[in-house]
Formats: structure tokens, C-alpha cells, sequence
């Protein structure tokens, strides 16, 4: 098991943002989270990253439990996270974005690494000496995402990365997270408002909703619910 | 006021002549109470006049100023534009370096042409320091975003340093200098870890406060610091033990009877203008060092997104308070040679416009730009000496002129970042760890 929740609540101040959640993500998997704006799926995701901290229940990521471990250790531990909005360090060189990612990761895997983002995004390596600011929005989720790859995680989380993009980059950007599974075997923590994507792409899903799992199942079985096609999919978009 | 914009292209002559107007009536606005009417003393009471002559000179000037200027202006940008955009993108730094290393060899040979004018090598040195805190400033401001307003503070802290240390237990400059540094480096995480958490006006608003609480308690504390009397007699830094004095203690050498010159004042002079060549140079070096290594992208990467650094693992706490350390302890260096150039320090050197000038400097200079800090603070101290022909008119040209930087290039005189990673370097790299069979 990869990362495991377990019974997991959160607070913002006075609001209970997740009421008990209960998350696995098995390895090789991808799993998405699906909801409505607010219903808590973005506050799983830092929640993971401790912050805010669960205020009770477990978080377990490959056999360690993570819960109390601050937040810049986590990271270290193998999960890489792209955040929501993409974050790139715009004035920065693509370049110099990867190297971000390779902050705490080994050097002497640098090389395979920035070869293996390169040939998954070959569009980095012509722009690499160009501001990051510069490129285009789905550019820019590619370099995020390059970028979280580049420290050789075990556990990829993607915040919403079809947020703002083009219908085009969009579909580009779901093939990645295939490709990314399939043939380089990265398990992946998804999640997206844009629920008919998402559970195409993915394994399994979770349908959150004020902070609670009220669904959950293969992509396949929640692309065919009833409950989902009514709340998620149809006249979503 | 829509009408006076920047025009991107060439205008008719009607347009510019309306724009011209429009400036016109503005400057009457303004001339009225400022040129138009005067007070004079008529035996003992004070009438107004009315100089409607004066004014309308004041007026011409400024449609023709503006008239012509806006002429220019289009030329200059016509000519701009018919450039291709592409040169911009792939902009070769070595204009740049040009610069760099001419003003460089500028000041290495400053003093041999000058040797005997002692005014022009004291301005130098007042501008050398000024680089060297802009450089030391730049760590925190440039590089890590975060907006410093008391960076005298640490410039106090390591003057008074010096000064403390002599007064008390005779040190010189040498043994003190790196003890203040770290003293000073000390003061900036003291200052740097209750305010982890404040960004922007915030931070300004704290920072400035620490800076007045120092120069507050260098006030009042009279038994530390002799309040604002300040402590004077300081001694001056010595080559490699050898002092320049005229009349060396008994049985010692100084600098003009061991390389048996005659005594000459301009040899101190010379000394310390080249002494703070060479720490600034040394700050420089330093920071540009520091900026391509991990702790130096990781500042600029906090300037750029402080969450995207937390998601990157990165101890935002430590990459602040080590930007916070670093800039102050290379204000401090600067503090101990100003206290030992000055011979006498008080609070009054360590007020709020001092550290508004180094700010102004960094911000003007280009956030960042090693260069542009260069340029500022030579723009920013030789101006007001420049314009002391100008007696009571010195601020205002003075003013004038950071307007006008400010409309043209609003973001520095050098805006352009440096990157601190090249392309072809990282494809080298690449094909050398390729060629070792770096494959994983």
C-alpha cells in the first residue's frame, strides 16, 4: 500500500473542512478524488503535506506514518506534489525550474532524470534557457509537472492540472498522466473538478462531498453511476 | 489626464501639439502658486507679488520641453521597434560584461589618475560603499524577495561593533572585522525569526521598526554607546601591520618609511578607497557564488513562490533566515569599514534615509543586478554632489531624476536576470555523464 488515510479530519480555523476521510492508494494506481468547489478535495491534498495537520485520525505513506512529520520532510519522503495553478517560478529559466525539483533528490541520478522529462516533454528542452513566465499555460503545466517528476517520487498528487487550460492541452494533459502510469509505472493521486477526464483516466475514484467520502469505486463503475452522471457529469460542462 | 500618454508609435504633429498643450496647462496650474506669485519683505511685511512674466517663461518651457521630448521619444521607439523581437529573447549578456569589466578597470585606475585630488577619491569610496551594502542588500531584497527597510541596522550593528571592540579591548580592524560580520549576522536572524511569516508591506512595516529600535537604543543606552555623542578616535586600518602616519609609535615602521616614501595624507586615502574596492569586490564575488548554488536558487525560488517552495521540500524557514544572515553580515563589513574610515560614529549616521538610500539603490539598480546596484549607487550618490552648484535645487534635480529612471525603466536600470544555469553548460554536462555511462 502506497498511502493510506485512514479516519482522517481537518481544520481551517473554525471550519471542518474534512470530516473523517478514509483514502487508499495502492502502488501502480491511479486515484482520483472528484467533487464539487469546496467539498475538500484540495484540503486532503495539503492535508497530506501537513497543513493544515490532521486534527485526529492517521495518514500512512509507504508503511511510515506521516501525520506529525513537518511539512518540508514530506516531500522528501517521496511524494511530489503539482500544486494547484502550476507555481512555476516564472522568472526563472525552464531550466532552473527543474532543478527546483531536484532540490533534495540524488545528484547522481540528475542526467536520467532531465533525459527521461525531456523526452516526455520534448517542448522543455527547446525552451530551457527561456523564462518559465513565458511559455503557455499548458507549457506550464508541463514544466510542474516535469518539474515534480524531476525529484524521483514514489507518489505523484496532481492538483486540478487541467484547471484553466485549453480543451487541446486538456486532453494532452490526461494522456500524460496515462503515459506516466503505464509505461513508467507512477502511481498518481489526482484530483479534478473535471470529473469526466478524471475518472477515464483513472483506476479508482472517491466522490467527496462537505468534507466526506460519499462514493467511491473503479473510474468505470463512478462514470456510470447515476448519483455521479447527475452531480458531475452531465450539464458540467 | 488622457491625454499625455506614451505613445508607441509616431504621432501626427496636431496629436503632439495637443499632448504639448495639455502639459502646458498643467505647468500653469502648478506655475500659478509655485513661480506665479512670491512673497517679499517690504520693510518688515510680507506682500505678495505676482510674476506673470516668470510664469509664462515657466509655461513656453514646458510646452517646447514637452514638444520636443515626445518627438524624440517617438524616434527613439520607431527605431525600436523596427528591430526584430527575437534579438530580445535570446539576449546575449555580452553588453553587459562589457560594462562590467570597464568599470571595473575604471575604478582600479581611478586613484593613479587622481592621485592628488583627495575630493574625487572620497567620493569614490562614499560610492564603493554604497555598492557594497547594495550587494549585501541585494541578498535579501533581490534575491529573496523580501522587502528590508532597516538594513541599516546591520550597518550600525557592525560600526559599533568595531568601535565597542577597539574602545573596550583595543582590537584592530582585522581582528574585528569578522567578529562584527558575524555579530551582524547574528542581529539579522535575531531579526529574521519573529518575522518568518510576514510577507511584503508587513515585513517593511517590521524591519523598519527594527532598524529605528537600533539607532533608538545606540541613543539611549549611554554606558554601551555613548549615547549621541558617538565614539570617535577610532583607528584607522593598516597595511598588513603598517599604519599611515606621519610620526609612527617608537620602534614601529610606518607605511611611508618602509617603502621609503615621503609622508603624503593621500596615501590613507588611496588605502581605504582600494581596501573597499576590495571587500566589495569580495561581496560580489561571494553573492554571485551563492546565487548559483542551491541556497541561492533557493532565495530566488522563494522570491518567485513560496508554496511551490514548500511543495519543493524546501525549509522555507531556513532559506529566509540564511538570506537574512548573509545580508546583514556583509552590511556589517560594511559598518566596520565605514567606522574605521570615519575615525568617529554616532546614531546619526545609522538613520532611516540611509537605509531608503540603499533600498532606492537596489530597487533602482534592477532587483537582483549585481551591475545595475553599481550604476545606482553611482547615479544615486554623485547626483546630489554633482548638483551642489545647485544649492537649494539639489533635491529637486535630484528628484527629477529618479522620476524620469522610473519612467523609462521601470523596473531598474538593469531588469534583465542572469541565468544562473546556461544551456550549453547543462548539455555538456550531459554528454560527459553520458560518455561515463551515467545511465540509470
Amino acid at each position: 500500500m502506497m498511502l493510506h488515510m485512514e479516519g482522517v479530519h481537518a481544520h481551517y480555523g473554525h471550519i471542518h473542512a474534512l470530516r473523517g476521510v478514509d483514502v487508499t492508494v495502492q502502488v501502480g494506481e491511479i486515484v482520483t478524488l472528484i467533487g464539487a468547489n469546496g467539498a475538500g478535495k484540495s484540503t486532503l491534498m495539503m492535508s497530506l503535506f501537513g497543513k493544515p495537520g490532521a486534527s485526529s485520525g492517521r495518514i500512512v505513506f509507504d508503511g511510515e506514518d506521516i501525520t506529525r512529520v513537518p511539512s518540508h520532510l514530506i516531500s522528501r519522503r517521496g511524494i511530489a506534489i503539482v500544486p494547484e495553478g502550476r507555481r512555476i517560478f516564472p522568472r526563472m529559466t525552464v531550466m532552473e525550474n527543474l532543478l527546483m525539483g531536484t532540490a533534495f533528490a540524488d545528484p547522481a541520478n540528475f542526467n536520467a532524470d532531465i533525459k527521461r522529462v525531456y523526452a516526455m516533454f520534448p517542448i522543455l528542452e527547446e525552451r530551457a534557457a527561456q523564462r518559465a513566465g513565458t511559455l503557455s499555460g499548458g507549457e506550464q503545466q508541463m514544466l510542474a509537472i516535469g518539474r515534480a517528476l524531476m525529484s524521483r517520487p514514489k507518489l505523484l498528487l496532481l492538483d486540478e492540472p487541467s484547471l484553466g487550460l485549453a480543451p487541446i492541452y486538456i486532453k494532452r494533459i490526461f494522456q500524460i498522466i496515462r503515459e506516466l502510469n503505464t509505461e513508467h509505472g507512477m502511481t498518481v493521486l489526482l484530483v479534478e473538478q473535471n470529473a469526466h477526464h478524471a475518472l477515464r483516466v483513472a483506476h479508482r475514484g472517491y466522490v467527496l462531498q462537505h468534507g466526506e467520502i460519499v462514493l467511491a469505486g473503479s473510474g468505470q463503475e463512478l462514470l456510470a453511476s447515476p448519483e455521479v452522471r447527475a452531480a458531475y457529469l452531465e450539464g458540467g460542462h | 489626464m488622457s491625454a499625455v500618454i506614451i505613445a508607441r508609435h509616431g504621432r501626427t504633429p496636431a496629436e503632439r501639439f495637443k499632448d504639448a498643450a495639455w502639459v502646458a496647462f498643467v505647468a500653469l496650474l502648478l506655475g500659478i502658486p509655485m513661480v506665479g506669485l512670491t512673497t517679499v519683505d517690504e520693510g518688515g511685511a510680507l506682500t505678495v507679488q505676482t510674476r506673470f512674466g516668470m510664469l509664462g517663461i515657466f509655461v513656453g518651457v514646458s510646452f517646447a520641453g514637452r514638444f520636443v521630448f515626445r518627438w524624440i521619444m517617438d524616434q527613439v521607439r520607431g527605431r525600436r521597434a523596427a528591430k526584430p523581437a527575437v534579438a530580445k529573447l535570446d539576449r546575449t549578456p555580452l553588453a553587459i560584461k562589457t560594462i562590467g569589466w570597464a568599470v571595473l578597470g575604471a575604478s582600479i585606475a581611478l586613484p593613479i589618475m587622481f592621485s592628488e585630488n583627495r575630493y574625487v577619491i572620497d567620493t569614490a569610496t562614499t560610492v564603493l560603499i554604497y555598492v557594497m551594502l547594495g550587494w549585501g542588500l541585494n541578498v535579501v531584497v533581490g534575491l529573496a524577495g523580501l522587502l528590508d527597510l532597516g538594513y541599516v541596522a546591520f550597518y550600525a550593528v557592525g560600526a559599533y561593533t568595531y568601535a565597542l571592540l577597539f574602545s573596550h579591548f583595543g582590537w584592530t580592524f582585522w581582528e574585528a572585522l569578522p567578529v562584527a560580520g558575524a555579530m551582524a549576522a547574528t542581529f539579522g536572524i535575531l531579526l529574521g525569526y519573529p518575522i518568518l511569516r510576514l510577507r511584503g508591506d508587513y515585513l517593511a512595516i517590521v524591519t523598519l521598526g527594527f532598524g529605528e529600535i537600533i539607532r533608538v537604543i545606540l541613543v539611549n543606552w549611554t554606558e554601551l554607546s555613548n549615547g549621541p555623542n558617538g565614539i570617535g578616535s577610532i583607528p584607522r586600518p593598516t597595511l598588513l601591520g603598517l599604519p599611515f602616519e606621519r610620526n609612527p609609535a617608537e620602534g614601529t615602521q610606518s607605511f611611508a618609511s618602509f617603502f621609503g616614501l615621503d609622508f603624503s595624507g593621500m596615501h590613507r586615502i588611496i588605502f581605504l578607497y582600494y581596501l573597499i574596492l576590495v571587500l566589495a569586490l569580495l561581496t560580489n564575488v561571494f553573492v554571485s557564488r551563492l546565487r548559483k548554488l542551491p541556497v541561492g536558487r533557493a532565495w530566488e525560488a522563494l522570491r518567485e513562490d513560496e508554496i511551490a517552495c514548500k511543495a519543493m521540500g524546501m525549509n522555507v524557514t531556513n532559506v529566509k533566515l540564511s538570506a537574512f544572515a548573509i545580508g546583514a553580515m556583509l552590511g556589517g563589513f560594511a559598518g566596520v569599514f565605514f567606522a574605521a574610515r570615519q575615525g568617529f560614529i554616532s546614531p546619526e549616521s545609522f538613520t532611516f534615509t540611509e537605509s531608503a538610500t540603499i533600498l532606492a539603490i537596489v530597487v533602482l539598480g534592477g532587483m537582483g543586478s549585481q551591475l545595475g546596484v553599481v550604476l545606482a549607487a553611482l547615479v544615486l550618490v554623485l547626483l546630489p554632489e554633482l548638483g551642489r552648484n545647485f544649492s537649494e535645487y539639489r533635491m529637486l534635480m535630484f528628484g527629477t531624476a529618479m522620476v524620469l529612471i522610473m519612467v523609462w525603466k521601470p523596473s531598474g536600470l538593469l531588469a534583465s536576470r542572469e541565468p544562473t544555469i546556461r544551456l550549453n553548460k547543462a548539455l555538456a554536462m550531459d554528454n560527459k555523464a553520458a560518455g561515463l555511462g551515467g545511465q540509470a
